[in-house]
């Protein structure tokens, strides 16, 4: 072929040296098209970034190193150029631009600085041409007024804007091909739909080729011609972007889509990968899922599977499709009609477990000669909510809305400045000392991050058990002994010796669920969930979101469950409220809000989350600029200098709560009376 | 019997080596704390850093031991009577070193000393010769002759002796890794001297050899020379030297060890409060910090001094006086150096204290002393570990420049700054009197040098990416030249 | 920007009490006046009034730190300590405890030292940086080890070896330069040389190791693999971009000691008998001048402040990020 652009030939990478080596990328083969977007779909540790930095020749130095394959780029072996030629690709061939979006930029040079040195190098211009050309690319990845932002730090961007520098960056040299190596994750849902639809219109002015790195099927749906599924350090499934959304064919590509929360799965658990990764340390023989297949036999253990054709363009590694094979291949275990969880019918709000009443906290900031306070962040500026018994309400927004500051101040980690929250009927905001540790085995909470929220130096039994400690539930040593026990099986079977163990020696979903163990030990009747799965792989969130949703069913828990994700909350709340700078703008039941927005923030949220269903896809309503900051919000309705639909009183009056359904309301002049 | 004396700085010391053993027996018991010892073990610049350390605390532990021997017959009231002189085990190893002086310098293993003296010969005429030593070489009949095969052979001697010693040093190993892992023994040989084995005991054993190599040969030699030669009044330059480590030891490892537990417990409380402690503690520590460290432990030393002078019925011996000065002067270099350690600790506690499973504690209403003690200073201690052993070789320099300066030891103590101070006028003489000085570098520069490779494996196995405790040195700066 | 430095200035007013209470109460826990004056005026006859008579004219003569005779404010202010600490804020370092004029010492004795520690100051900071990068340059190389041993090895040597094998040496062995001494002018020279290549060098392990750390961190760091990325040449992501970025912490450690200069290098002054603000310090420290040595741990106390200060500002001209407040 012809058209085909790069070419990878069993590339082969290793990091370190010796038996302890990684196989980070383990023979992996693709080719890129002229002007098409190659998306490399794979979740975190399968090679996928690793691939990206081999084809640079940017490997983490010294350690990493490609021990074999070929990088073909129109007729050149990328790995056979010396350094000066292949710096020459670097940027001028090869554009690439990276994930740590807030690290990747020099933080003392401006930007036009930075996307200068690139046209310079590739581009030989000087002076004048080369400030023309500069601003000439910052307005092509839409930069908004590029002579004002030329002299720009880093730092004075945010984090839409970072990306589109580097973008800009990589765009610099007129690449032919550009790696977009998960271009998005950092980013907020409506920044994605931007920066996805920036890389689109790039891609079809400059007919440069996409490789893009991501693991959300949402983004590939979106935006792949060609898709390539990873696993382990190796392809397993490659195809065109249609069918394989239609049908997709390998077991591990199969359980992805299966893992992913909607709607429509609410009545039922995720379907889960169990097991985790394998080590690439070491050699694989056989296919490199077995262990964690629902459908695999003696051949998948004995015999690595070869590519399988089984359409045109559309190939997969696994044994069901090879006819030499697939004789011994079991009948697709029938998965038992789920029990349908049960839930307490929705109750009215008078049996609310937990109601906040316009609470506000705000933190002073203090400047001039004597520190005198001259002005304040506020992060929550009166917040209303209520989660009812055994119910849950998903607090969703966009990163610096307040939703952690919420949480902290319900749970009074944070002092609220004003409001109150009232808990059980007992106002908390007032409580002190003894009287508010007493009722702190009440609500509970688990963190973001798997990997802080536990004391790294301390064994996994006294984790659990410090709260029953602290609180003196359980004075019996042994009793508590045999209650962490429980809890460590309840969580999902942890077995008991891992009591004795260190956090480091669990998974990212391990430790999620040891989290959830550690909160559940003082039978709290509320747990707040600060965006519990979204470090986690697919597959891993659809184990946590699946025991959260078991453990509410049998212990009658109430979740407060903060996100950024709309598909979870699809998949997992009752109700739902939208969060915009520091107040709700709209709640209601989950199935009203999210069918049937009212607000257009919400609107504009739900439009730009990538569906993998083409039918459900929506109009996406673009967003002007960013996130004002909570010191100096805009005047009237927050959200009025972005919204599409903005009216005159939008700018005079912050609008007032309108009721549209029974549990829907709304604070939009839009439906205002 | 003999009679114990306990000085401030055994004590500290004894302490210091039971806290030591507690601890890895403690380490032991705990995986992820052994993890990082693990690594550091197996380093092999770290294990034959090791390996020189562990000579040095030996003779240092050695000379921590005191005592004062029977002086004979007994008191009027019945007790035995002790001589006035305090001496240490390593005294007594040493006794041939130690009582053997001379007239003034000698050059190493120099059978005659370095000057000219009027001597008066039988038949009652004058001259001026070179005198012969009253020990170095005294069994040699015609030393110019029988001087350089007489040494050659001791060297011979101590070599060989080494050599036994070492081969069964390796015996031992090989024995004990063939057991353990069931190997035959020449394959556990060939195993330990190639060096695949888990931990690198190849190179331990190459270190110790030459340690032994190098105890040997100067052990035989010292019988009948003096292998460093003497100094102006006579002594035994080897002598001073290896007692010059128990000095050096002390310093670099009591200064830090004294204000530990304030440094962390004001660090840590800063980190963790913020607010007004915070600002009480900042303000202490910049407070100290901006006295220039010379002029504080100038003040500090001259003031004591001076108390001193004053109240000379405290102290009973020169020695006791001595040992106060030394930890007086450890104490006061505790002080200049802990505001580092302070900073270090408060900023990473308050890094700490926003971390999630801090916010999670204080979700369960967990106290803030329980806090501290369980989730802070657990995860502070290595910055801690750190920091003494990087600040160990500063000190141990940092004596020697203190003490040329005046303010450092006592001028009766032991050290190698009072060495170099002794020995720096010589220098001016024609021709030079070295040796003291080259005793005094080397033997500093073998504690220092190992100090600094041990600390560089213990930072990159405890802190192997972080740049918090990379810094250039805890504010020492103005003390070194 | 102006009120932060306004307002680090007034915090320096209780840093700077503090360091003299810790001072005064340092030396006359020990000594008392009485014992100043008789070390002043010899051991020979001295009478009670001549005691009284040198407290009074040296304004030794009014209680330590609490007046009971007086009232009101005066209690506090009629002491030694306050009016000793007082003239100090103003820079007026008054007489010695031999009648010497402190100022004019000092005006005096600060040029030899500023003439031996600037040189030392920059060409050591030129000489590590350059080191530093060439390491970083050839890292994961034997070059790299090899200097990484070199520079532990350098650094465990005793500063005063450098300067004893340097003064024999090139002083006493090659007769190249005089061993010590010191005199104005252009002939200053020859004096300033040896002690400044000693500095530098006993400097060279630590300081190498330092910025190399510093360095190879920078390398590290997400934006390296970006400039990469563009296909610019390991030089100039060495200087245009790692550089640069180490400039923060180099400049930051930089300015600290910058002030510090001014007080002299002790053991240098000392041994190469420079007649600068170190000498004169040791001088003081052993003649037990309270007046010079409390003059010196103000005017130390003032100089590092006002480092920290530099250090701040420094910090904004390097790093667009800090902004003070």
């Amino acid at each position: 072929m012809s058209d085909v652009l790069l070419e990878i030939e069993n590339l082969e990478t290793r990091i370190g040296a010796g038996e302890g080596a990684v196989r980070a990328v383990d023979g992996v083969s693709l080719a890129v098209r002229r002007g098409e977007t190659f998306a490399l779909l794979g979740e975190s540790g399968c090679g996928k970034s690793m691939t990206a930095l081999s084809i640079m020749r940017l490997l983490p130095a010294p350690a990493g190193h490609v021990v074999g394959g070929r990088v073909i780029l129109e007729g050149t072996d990328l790995l056979g150029l010396s350094e000066a030629e292949m710096r020459r690709v670097r940027g001028g061939r090869i554009g690439m631009i990276f994930q740590e979006l807030m690290t990747s930029l020099n933080p003392v040079l401006t930007i036009g600085e930075q996307i200068a040195e690139t046209v310079h190098m590739h581009r030989r211009l000087r002076g004048r041409a080369l400030r023309a050309r500069v601003l000439e690319l910052m307005d092509s990845v839409g930069v908004p007024s590029p002579r004002r932002h030329i002299g720009d730090y880093p730092h004075q961007l945010s984090g839409g804007m970072k990306q589109r520098v580097m973008i800009a960056i990589a765009l610099a040299g007129e690449p032919q091909l550009l790696i977009a190596d998960e271009p998005t994750t950092a980013l907020d849902v409506t920044i994605q739909a931007e920066v996805l639809d920036l890389l689109r219109r790039l891609q079809h002015e400059t007919g440069m080729a996409l490789l893009l790195i991501t693991h959300d099927l949402g983004v590939v749906a979106q935006m792949a011609d060609q898709v390539g599924v990873m696993y382990a350090g190796h392809i397993v499934e490659e195809a065109p972007r249609a069918p394989f959304f239609e049908n997709p064919h390998h077991p591990y590509s199969r359980k992805l889509f299966e893992s992913v929360p909607t709607m429509d799965k609410r009545d039922r658990p995720l379907a889960v990968i169990p097991g985790s990764v394998p080590e690439l340390t070491r050699v694989f023989h056989g296919c490199r899922f077995v262990d964690r297949c629902a459908r695999a036999w003696e051949a998948c253990r004995e015999i690595a599977p070869a590519w399988r054709v089984v359409a045109d363009g559309y190939r997969v590694r696994c044994h069901l499709y090879d006819p030499a094979h697939a004789d011994g291949a079991p009948e697709p275990a029938r998965v038992p009609a789920p029990a349908a969880v049960v839930r307490p019918a929705r109750s009215d709000h008078g049996a609310d477990l937990l109601r906040v009443t316009d609470l506000e906290i705000h933190f002073p900031i203090q400047s001039g000669l004597f520190k005198r306070i001259s002005g304040r962040v506020r992060a929550v500026d009166g917040v209303s909510l209520a989660v009812g018994v055994g119910h849950t309400l998903a607090l969703v927004g966009e990163s610096g809305c307040g939703k952690t500051t919420v949480a902290k101040g319900i749970l009074q980690l944070i002092r609220p400045t004003a409001g109150s929250v009232r808990f059980d009927g007992v106002e908390l905001t007032t409580l002190r000392g003894r009287a508010l540790r007493r009722r702190r085995r009440d609500f509970q909470i688990i963190f973001q991050d798997p990997f802080s929220s536990m004391n790294p130096r301390m064994m996994i039994g006294d984790i659990v058990e410090e709260g029953m400690v602290a609180l003196g539930l359980v004075t019996d040593r042994d009793a508590r002994r045999a209650r962490v026990e429980e809890l460590l099986g309840q969580v999902g079977g942890l077995p008991a010796r891992a009591r004795e163990r260190y956090p480091h020696e669990f998974s990212g979903g391990q430790r999620q669920r040891i989290c959830i163990a550690r909160a559940l030990a003082v039978d709290p009747k509320l747990i707040v969930c600060d965006e519990p799965t979204s470090a986690l792989d697919v597959s891993v969130q659809a184990q946590i979101l699946n025991l959260l949703k078991r453990l509410q069913g049998k212990l009658g828990l109430s979740y407060l469950f903060i996100t950024h994700n709309l598909s979870v909350v699809s998949y997992l709340a009752d109700d739902v409220a939208v969060m915009y700078l520091g107040r709700i703008v709209e709640r209601g039941a989950v199935g009203e809000v999210l069918e049937a927005p009212c607000h257009p923030y919400t609107e504009a949220l739900l439009s730009a989350v990538p569906v993998i269903d083409e039918a459900s896809r929506r109009e996406v309503i673009r967003l002007e600029g960013d996130l004002p900051t909570p010191v100096d919000p805009p005047a009237g309705c927050h959200f009025h200098p972005r919204c599409p639909r903005a009216m005159p009183v939008c700018r005079e009056h912050y609008p007032g709560v309108t009721r549209i359904g029974e549990h829907h309301e709304v604070r939009c002049h839009l439906h205002g009376t | 019997m003999v009679k114990l004396v306990f000085l401030w700085t055994d004590a500290l010391l004894y302490v210091l080596v039971a806290t030591v053993l507690l601890s890895a027996w403690y380490i032991r018991s705990h995986e992820h704390l052994r993890a990082p010892w693990r690594e550091v073990l197996h380093s092999r610049l770290g294990v034959a850093a090791m390996v020189v350390l562990a000579a040095y605390v030996t003779i240092g532990l050695l000379d921590s031991v005191h005592f004062r021997m029977p002086a004979g017959g007994r008191a009027a009231d019945g007790a035995e009577r002790y001589s006035g002189r305090v001496l240490s085990v390593l005294d007594l190893i040493l006794t041939p070193l130690r009582t053997h002086e001379e007239e003034t310098y000698s050059a190493p293993l120099a059978t005659r000393l370095y000057t000219k003296e009027t001597v008066e010969l039988p038949d009652g005429r004058d001259v001026r010769i070179y005198p012969r030593l009253r020990y170095g070489g005294a069994q040699l009949r015609d030393p110019a002759r029988e001087r350089i095969p007489d040494i050659l052979h001791t060297v011979l001697r101590g070599a060989v002796f080494a050599l036994v010693l070492w081969a069964a040093l390796l015996a031992l190993v090989v024995a004990r890794l063939a057991r353990r892992h069931r190997w035959r023994v020449l394959h556990a040989l060939y195993r330990v001297l190639s060096g695949r084995t888990e931990h690198p005991w190849n190179v331990a054993l190459y270190t110790a050899g030459a340690l032994i190599l190098f105890g040997s040969v100067t052990g035989h030699l010292a019988v009948h020379y003096h292998v460093f030669g003497t100094d102006k009044v006579g002594q035994d330059v080897f002598y001073e030297t290896l007692k010059s480590i128990r000095t050096g030891l002390v310093i670099g490892t009591l200064s830090t060890l004294v204000m530990l537990p304030l440094a962390i417990v004001l660090g840590i409380t800063a980190g963790y409060f913020r607010s007004w402690v915070d600002d009480v503690i900042q303000y202490l520590y910049t407070t100290l910090n901006s006295i220039p460290g010379v002029l504080l432990i100038a003040a500090a030393i001259l003031m004591l001094e001076v108390y001193m002078a004053n109240h000379p019925q405290n102290f009973q011996t020169v020695i006791a006086r001595a040992d106060l000065r030394l930890l007086f002067l450890c104490i006061i270099l505790g002080i200049t150096s802990w505001t580092g350690l302070c900073r270090l600790l408060r900023g990473e506690a308050l890094k700490l204290r926003e971390l999630d499973y801090i916010q999670a504690a204080q979700a369960f209403g967990v106290g803030h002393t329980k806090i501290l003690t369980r989730h802070i200073l657990p995860n502070v201690m290595h910055i801690v570990l750190i920091t003494v052993v990087l600040d160990f070789s500063g000190l141990v320099l940092a004596e020697a420049v203190l003490t040329y300066v005046g303010v450092g030891v006592d001028p009766t103590t032991y050290s190698w700054g009072n060495m170099i101070n002794g020995a720096r006028l010589e220098l001016a003489r024609d021709p030079v009197v070295w040796w003291s000085l080259a005793a005094a570098f080397v033997f500093m520069f073998g504690l220092v040098l190992s100090a600094n490779l041990f600390a560089d494996a213990v930072r990159d196995a405890f802190d192997p990416r972080s740049g918090t405790t990379r810094g250039p040195g805890s504010g020492r700066r103005d003390v070194g030249a | 920007m102006i009120a932060y430095i306004i307002r680090r200035i007034l915090y320096a007013v209780p840093i700077l009490i503090g360091v003299n209470l810790i001072t005064f109460v340092l030396f006359f826990s020990v000594n008392s006046p009485d014992d100043m004056a008789r070390m002043q005026l010899g051991t020979k006859r001295v009478t009670p009034q001549a005691i009284q008579m040198w407290k009074h004219d040296h304004g030794y003569d009014k209680p330590l730190l609490y007046n009971a005779a007086q009232r009101g404010v005066d209690r506090f202010t009629d002491t030694i300590f306050f009016q000793k600490s007082v003239r100090l804020f103003a820079f007026d370092f008054g007489r010695s405890d031999s009648g010497r004029d402190i100022g004019s010492d000092i005006r005096q004795r600060m040029w030899p030292s500023l003439a031996i520690a600037v040189p030392v100051f920059v060409v050591g900071l030129l000489t590590n940086i350059t080191m530093a990068l060439l390491i970083v340059f050839f890292r994961a190389t034997y070059l790299e080890v090899s200097a990484v041993v070199l520079s532990v090895v350098l650094m465990s040597i005793s500063s005063l070896f450098y300067i004893i094998a340097g003064q024999y040496i090139v002083g006493k062995l090659m007769h190249l330069v005089p061993i010590s001494g010191y005199a104005g002018g252009l002939s200053a020279f020859k004096f300033l040389v040896l002690p400044v290549v000693v500095g530098v060098i006993s400097g060279i392990g630590s300081g190498t190791r330092w910025y190399r750390t510093i360095f190879l961190e920078e390398f590290g760091k997400d934006y390296v693999r970006t400039a990469r990325a563009k296909g610019l040449s390991e030089l100039r992501v060495l200087f245009r971009h790692v550089l640069q970025n180490g400039m923060v912490p180099i400049l930051t450690g930089a300015m600290v000691i910058l002030p510090l200069l001014f007080m002299g290098n002790l053991i240098l002054e000392s041994f190469f008998g420079i007649p600068g603000l170190g000498s004169y310090t040791i001088d003081a420290i052993q003649s037990q001048d309270f007046a010079i040595v409390r003059a010196m741990v103000f005017l130390g106390s003032v100089l590092y402040i006002v480092g920290l200060l530099l250090t701040d500002i420094s910090y904004t001209l390097v790093d667009p990020r800090i902004r003070l407040r």
